[in-house]
């Protein structure tokens, strides 16, 4: 890790209640985390911990009860409906488990519609969509629907969507959960190789455990608290020991 | 990060020629989800049209056809009203119109939930990519455009004849010779246009709630 650390995301004492009708759940109890440009970052929790909440509070998607999240040290709950649009635009890629890309439009229409809103002329985003269809793999498929490509392919897509406006951030939200091993795979190197290549910020919400591998620190997330950062070097140590947080997480899971 | 506040606005957009374009291709996947909307809207001002045109006719042989005609009007079921030599549609006939145009419109209406609902996840992507809510409304809309001028044309079209028609058999070719074309063509305009306002009347609620829809909650509501 370089020494001069940029931080890029930075969450401040973020708690956050939903009210089911009279109950009230707190998911997040609290959490502080700061994320630098540039991290492989991995949220790892077994689910109902609060993981998929974190995540999408880093992404502007939901607002925190109390607390703070900064992008680029902007506090996102001051942004109005415009500046939220821009941040979501420019700022932030999407990936998410079930690819979500919109069915009735092929496969460049899907990458260049980001470019679109950003207002960049039509032949440029036909010149920047294929080229990023080509750098995900799919140079060749670009003028086919998502319900003619296979699942990685359709993920890969979406990785290709997600880098449209050049984001400083990619948010996968269990980016392999509707994937088999070997196409999760091919996503989690694809994601990887941008990371390194493009220097482009990745934080991931998974339970995918070949995650870990890949990422420079792990986020353990346990009953709506950070339960410990983890760096990859301390993570190589203790590979003999994943088999245990794997049988620690499940009994984590049960109790949720 | 610093946003130039004034410029945001702008930063965002959506050129109307791409809405018209997604709007479209929309429309063209579900045509047949499309076509059932639409048929509502079909019937509905073709009885529209086919009542206006009918007055028409019926004004035109009064005006040219004298007492013979008021007599003859008057068996086939019009209020005729001999002293300013007027024909008026009566009052039930009005009632079933306004009916028949309410029962539309919610038709419209529940088509168009049921649209709003089945892409739910589509519009919260479309938000996650960046658009803002009145892109999300003014796609809605200009489907509710096309689909209301394309089924209140069609309806407008086949009330007319299907009026010139009926007339034909029950005046003979008197009604189409005394008929003013422009009064005929006028009605026909007027129920196109009241096709294309219902329809955009009946997406309002819908367009409304798609495009406040928080995004999470919209990719949310697939699972």
């Amino acid at each position: 890790m370089s020494e001069e650390k940029r931080t890029i995301v930075r969450v401040i004492g973020v708690t956050k209640t939903f009210t089911m009708g009279k109950v009230e759940l707190q998911a997040l109890k609290g959490v502080d985390l700061e994320i630098f440009a540039g991290e492989y970052v991995s949220i790892m929790g077994p689910s109902g911990s609060g993981k998929s909440t974190l995540f999408n509070m880093i992404g502007g998607l939901d607002k925190p009860t109390d607390g703070k999240v900064f992008i680029d040290e902007v506090d996102i709950s001051q942004l109005d409906a415009f500046e939220l649009a821009w941040l979501r635009n420019r700022k932030i890629g999407y990936i998410f488990q079930t690819f979500n890309l919109i069915p009735v439009m092929t496969a460049l229409e899907n990458v260049t519609l980001p470019m679109t809103f950003a207002g960049m002329n039509a032949d440029d985003a036909q010149d920047k969509g294929i080229e990023l269809l080509k750098l995900v793999g799919l140079g060749d498929r670009f003028q086919h629907k998502p319900l003619e490509l296979s699942g990685g392919q359709q993920q890969r897509v979406a990785v290709a969507r997600s880098l449209a406006n050049d984001p400083s951030i990619i948010l996968a939200d269990e980016p392999t959960g509707n994937l088999d091993l070997s196409t999760g795979e091919e996503i989690i190197e694809l994601l990887q190789m941008l990371s390194v290549e493009r220097g482009v910020t990745i934080i991931s919400a998974t339970h995918d455990y070949k995650m870990l591998n890949v990422s420079d620190r792990v986020v353990w997330v346990r009953d709506g608290q950070v339960d410990r950062v983890e760096r990859r070097e301390e993570l190589d140590i203790t590979v003999g020991g994943i088999g245990d947080k794997l049988a620690g997480r499940t009994n984590g899971e049960e109790k949720a | 990060m610093n946003i130039p506040a004034g410029k945001v606005d702008r930063l965002i957009s959506l050129p109307f020629s791409k809405s018209v374009e997604i709007s479209y291709k929309s429309l063209k996947v579900r045509f047949f989800r499309s076509m059932i909307t639409v048929s509502s809207l079909v019937l509905a001002v073709s009885f529209l049209s086919f009542v206006l045109v009918n007055l028409d006719v019926a004004a035109g042989l009064l005006e040219h056809g004298g007492k013979d005609a008021a007599r003859a009007l008057l068996q086939a079921g019009y209020d005729v009203d001999a002293a300013q030599n007027m024909v008026t549609m009566s009052a039930k006939e009005r009632w079933i119109v306004i009916l028949s145009l309410l029962v539309c419109t919610v038709g419209i209406i529940n088509a168009q939930l049921m649209s709003v609902t089945e892409r739910f996840s589509e519009i919260g992507v479309m938000k996650c990519l960046g658009a803002l809510d009145s892109m999300i409304l003014r796609i809605f809309m200009l489907e509710a455009a096309m689909q209301g001028l394309a089924g209140a044309s069609v309806g407008a079209l086949l009330g007319g004849i299907v009026s010139l028609l009926t007339n034909i058999i029950r005046f003979g070719f008197n009604a189409i010779h005394d008929l003013s074309i422009l009064s005929m063509l006028g009605s026909v305009g007027i129920a196109t246009l009241a096709g294309c306002l219902l329809s955009l009347l009946g997406v309002l609620y819908p367009a409304l709630l798609a495009a406040r829809m928080e995004p999470i909650n919209a990719i949310r509501a697939e699972h």
